[in-house]
């Protein structure tokens, strides 16, 4: 628990750059490095996977936007197409910045876990499930575990919210031309608009999955549920 | 089934919690036997000891307390001193053990029938259709209504006499030579409480199985026990067969109780309360620790009652008090 | 402890002297007794005295003034972002001894990081204050008056809720314009409607209870009442997320300075100096490494002792 202490202690772009510069560069001649930016390595480009199939796209439409959304995603696309190079590269770039950016929330709910489960061993139940002669292996995984999950599963949400933002920094970082980075460059730019519309994307979507959170909370607590 | 007329047997078992002022001695020596068909209660104030007691014989005290001294002998096995495997093959299965609050003692978010069906697959190694069969057939015994819909709910739509009625239903489901219950009615109505015991008494005439009955309600008492025992701050003060405690006490703790019961019928302008306050268990006096609220103390031994504790005095066969007015000299 | 002390008195002397034995303590010693038996509370306490003794005697303990630059006035000629030279550890004693190195203005670093402890607490302490104190106001009087007044309070901080804290502080100082005093505001409208929750449902458990309603009929005003009888119960939960709320303010304003929105350049705030630094990380690793250190160990000591202060608080576990 010490580390998982220090581990919501950390500033996440800190952390990113040590990473960074620990693999980056002081194993550079190892066979842990692993790419310090970038999505795919210089020279390196994924091939969409539509022209791979050979499809008939005419770009502009609606219909090529939404295959261009999927292609974007590299490492989904490079699995379609069967292209292992560029599956593995893309991995190897994508590494770090997860590391990176689920290391605190990871830290969080640890914290949380471990503290609900003390709590939940307490309880009547628990003490049940022994008398029942349930072996203790089994009285934590089975009876104790699921219970201790419903508080975790509602900081969830809410460590969305901070991936979100924390993504803002990880992007930065690391050289990812992802929706946080184009926030940020909006507000050096001062281009309102962009700020506007990412802010309120960003709300909503953070809303969508507290709201997918709330009703999930249904099927794990039998107590909740609606008669 | 065993044939062994003595299911327990417990001595000299004392056990201590640990606290942030010390170590604290909460079950103080005590020694009993429980035979097959016996209905034994224990009966006595909250915090006197009675609940730690059955705790420390199925090894489910909380991690503050620990059994300091003693043995608990099942079928001439230590309990005390068995392995965490040993102890969990006999619980549930030869040892059964229900408590207090049956609605927090289920797990709220299994399904009733799942929690019974658990017990048949871990000890009796049965099928998942094979233990759902005879989990229905277990609920029917205790009586629960429409037991088909019942299995497949949730503890919390449970009233507080069903919730018991499963508690009962797990704990006899492999016949067990033990049946411990841990002040069973108590957060019950009372209707429903004559309900569930006569539950158990007939389970029991079934089975033939020991019940250990731990309560704080003398009516209880007087419809269940065989034999009873008597605790008061850690304690036995007083043991011996419901019908001669009840009716002949003989240490001064069980006689004020005795007389504390309200007679139905009987006007009176005060309850008989005992005066005074049990005393902490971190500052308990050398000697007899009812002596300050005694009312039956005379001159010759008071020096007797307050510097050493007496030790339990038998009387005949099975009756006994831990009383000095009971030293023959 | 001491009202049963009271009331022993009019029972029989007989019975009750051992309760007379045992002292009354007051809430504050017996609550910083158990913080100081838990090991989080007590090394987080350590941490925060030492964090503040170092930001107090910032002017005599720092070897260069924060802001002089010192190109042309050392003997040696220094290198732009030249690693830390520690005489002890074996560098040249000829040359001059910076702990941690020179930063991209050539720079000590050292006294940058000492002073920046300033910056971060003072961060830390007057954005709780303004969170605590809105928030709080802001809680009680939606939970004391109940209807319309609860409706918009709680609406208004469900939107501010609605965002990612961050996100929503960015776009605040987009707003205002970059600089300490608006990321400062930022960070404190985004952390207050947590206390203001909080607030509001500690009041409204305690407006319930038995005795308000009692102090009601017997004719108590209700702002005396709100202040001195219902608060203060309900203050414990906010004290221990204030706490907390200090490490989250100083990670926050440190995240906020880094993108270059929040405390800016020449100021010693270690985000500042490590966003600005960000890009030289494989050249210059020092000057990014021992801000970040900085950041955590002053974050940890925080979250440290509000843990402690949580466990010690805990009504639950009494002894």
């Amino acid at each position: 628990m010490v580390l998982a202490n220090i581990g919501i202690s950390m500033p996440v772009f800190w952390l990113g750059l040590m990473l960074a510069y620990l693999f980056g560069l002081l194993l550079k001649d190892t066979i842990f490095w692993l790419p310090p930016s970038g999505r795919l390595t210089a020279g390196l480009s994924s091939i969409p996977f539509f022209e791979v199939w050979g499809w008939d796209v005419v770009s502009g439409t609606a219909k090529s936007r939404v295959l261009e959304f999927f292609a974007n995603h590299y490492i989904f696309n490079a699995l379609i197409t069967g292209n292992w190079e560029i599956f593995k590269d893309a991995i190897r770039h994508m590494i770090l910045p997860v590391i990176a950016l689920s290391t605190i929330p990871m830290a969080i709910i640890a914290r949380m876990t471990r503290s609900s489960l003390l709590e939940v061993l307490g309880r009547d139940y628990i003490r049940t499930a022994r008398a029942k002669g349930i072996k203790n292996t089994n009285v934590v995984t089975k009876h104790a575990l699921r219970n201790a999950m419903l508080p975790v599963v509602t900081i969830l949400g809410l460590q969305m919210g901070g991936l979100l933002s924390g993504a803002v920094l990880t992007e930065t970082v690391f050289g990812l031309a992802g929706v946080g980075r184009m926030l940020v460059e909006a507000i050096y730019a001062r281009d309102y608009p962009i700020i506007q519309t990412f802010t309120v994307m960003v709300a909503v979507a953070y809303m969508l999955i507290n709201l997918i959170v709330d009703i999930s909370y249904g099927f794990l607590d039998p107590r909740v549920r609606l008669e | 089934m065993s044939t062994h007329p003595i299911q327990l047997e417990v001595n000299n078992l004392t056990t201590c919690f640990r606290t942030s002022t010390g170590n604290v001695t909460a079950v103080d020596d005590i020694s009993f036997s429980l035979k097959k068909g016996e209905t034994l209660c224990i009966v006595g104030e909250s915090g006197c000891g009675k609940s730690v007691s059955a705790l420390s014989i199925m090894g489910l005290l909380p991690p503050s307390g620990y059994v300091k001294s003693g043995s608990a002998n099942f079928h001439n096995d230590n309990l005390l001193s068995m392995s965490s495997s040993q102890l969990e093959r006999l619980r549930g299965n030869r040892i059964s053990m229900i408590f207090q609050d049956p609605g927090s003692s289920l797990n709220p978010v299994m399904r009733i029938g799942d929690q019974v069906s658990e017990i048949f697959k871990i000890h009796l190694h049965m099928s998942k259709k094979e233990s759902e069969r005879k989990t229905l057939e277990m609920l029917r015994q205790v009586e629960i209504p429409d037991p088909e819909s019942r299995m497949l709910a949730y503890p919390h739509e449970l009233s507080g006499g069903m919730a018991q009625r499963v508690m009962i239903a797990m704990a006899l489901v492999c016949s067990p030579d033990i049946l411990i219950a841990d002040e069973p009615t108590t957060a019950l109505d009372v209707t429903i409480q004559s309900q569930i015991l006569n539950l158990m008494i007939q389970m029991q005439s079934k089975t033939e199985t020991a019940i250990l009955l731990i309560t704080h309600d003398l009516g209880v008492v007087a419809e269940m026990a065989n034999n009873v025992l008597v605790m008061y701050c850690g304690q036995i003060v007083e043991y011996g067969d419901v019908k001669t405690v009840f009716n002949s006490p003989v240490h001064p703790y069980t006689k004020a109780l005795m007389q504390s019961i309200p007679i139905i019928g009987e006007k009176t302008k005060r309850l008989d309360a005992i005066p005074g306050r049990v005393p902490s268990l971190n500052l308990l006096p050398p000697g007899c620790r009812f002596e300050k609220r005694c009312s039956e103390k005379n001159t010759n031994i008071t020096s007797d009652c307050q510097e050493k504790i007496p030790p339990i005095f038998n009387l005949n066969d099975n009756h006994g008090s831990r009383c000095w007015l009971e030293k023959e000299d | 402890m001491s009202k049963l002390g009271r009331v022993s008195k009019t029972l029989s002397d007989n019975f009750d002297e051992d309760l007379l034995l045992q002292e009354p303590m007051s809430v504050w010693k017996r609550t910083f007794k158990r913080l100081w038996s838990r090991r989080s509370g007590k090394i987080g306490l350590l941490l925060i005295g030492f964090i503040f003794l170092i930001a107090f005697t910032a002017p005599i303990i720092a070897p260069y003034d924060p802001q002089e630059v010192l190109i042309g006035k050392e003997i040696v000629k220094l290198k732009k972002r030249e690693g830390p030279c520690i005489h002890m550890l074996g560098c040249d004693s000829a040359k001059p001894q910076h702990l941690m190195g020179i930063d991209g203005n050539y720079r000590d670093q050292y006294s940058r990081i000492i002073y920046g402890s300033r910056i971060s607490l003072s961060i830390g302490f007057s954005t709780v204050a303004f969170a605590v104190t809105g928030g709080v106001l802001l809680g009680a009087l939606a939970a004391f008056f109940g209807g319309w007044i609860d409706n918009i309070i709680m609406r208004l901080m469900d939107v501010i809720l609605g965002f990612p804290s961050l996100l929503l502080a960015i776009a605040i100082v987009a707003v205002l314009g970059p600089g300490i005093r608006n990321a400062l505001l930022a960070i404190a409208i985004v952390t207050l409607p947590a206390y203001a929750r909080l607030t509001r449902a500690s009041v409204l458990t305690v407006k319930e209870l038995d005795f308000v309603k009692a102090s009601i009929t017997l004719g108590a005003s209700p702002t005396r009442l709100l202040l001195f009888r219902i608060l203060p119960n309900s203050l414990t939960p906010v004290v221990v997320l204030a706490t907390l709320g200090i490490a989250t303010a100083i990670l926050d304003a440190a995240g906020l300075s880094f993108l270059g929105l929040g405390a800016q350049p020449p100021m010693p705030e270690w985000g500042t100096m490590l966003g600005s630094e960000r890009n030289q990380v494989f050249s210059a690793p020092h000057l990014v490494f021992f801000p970040g250190i900085a950041i955590m160990i002053t974050v940890l000591s925080f979250n440290l002792f509000g843990d402690g202060l949580r466990d010690a608080l805990d009504p639950r576990l009494n002894d």
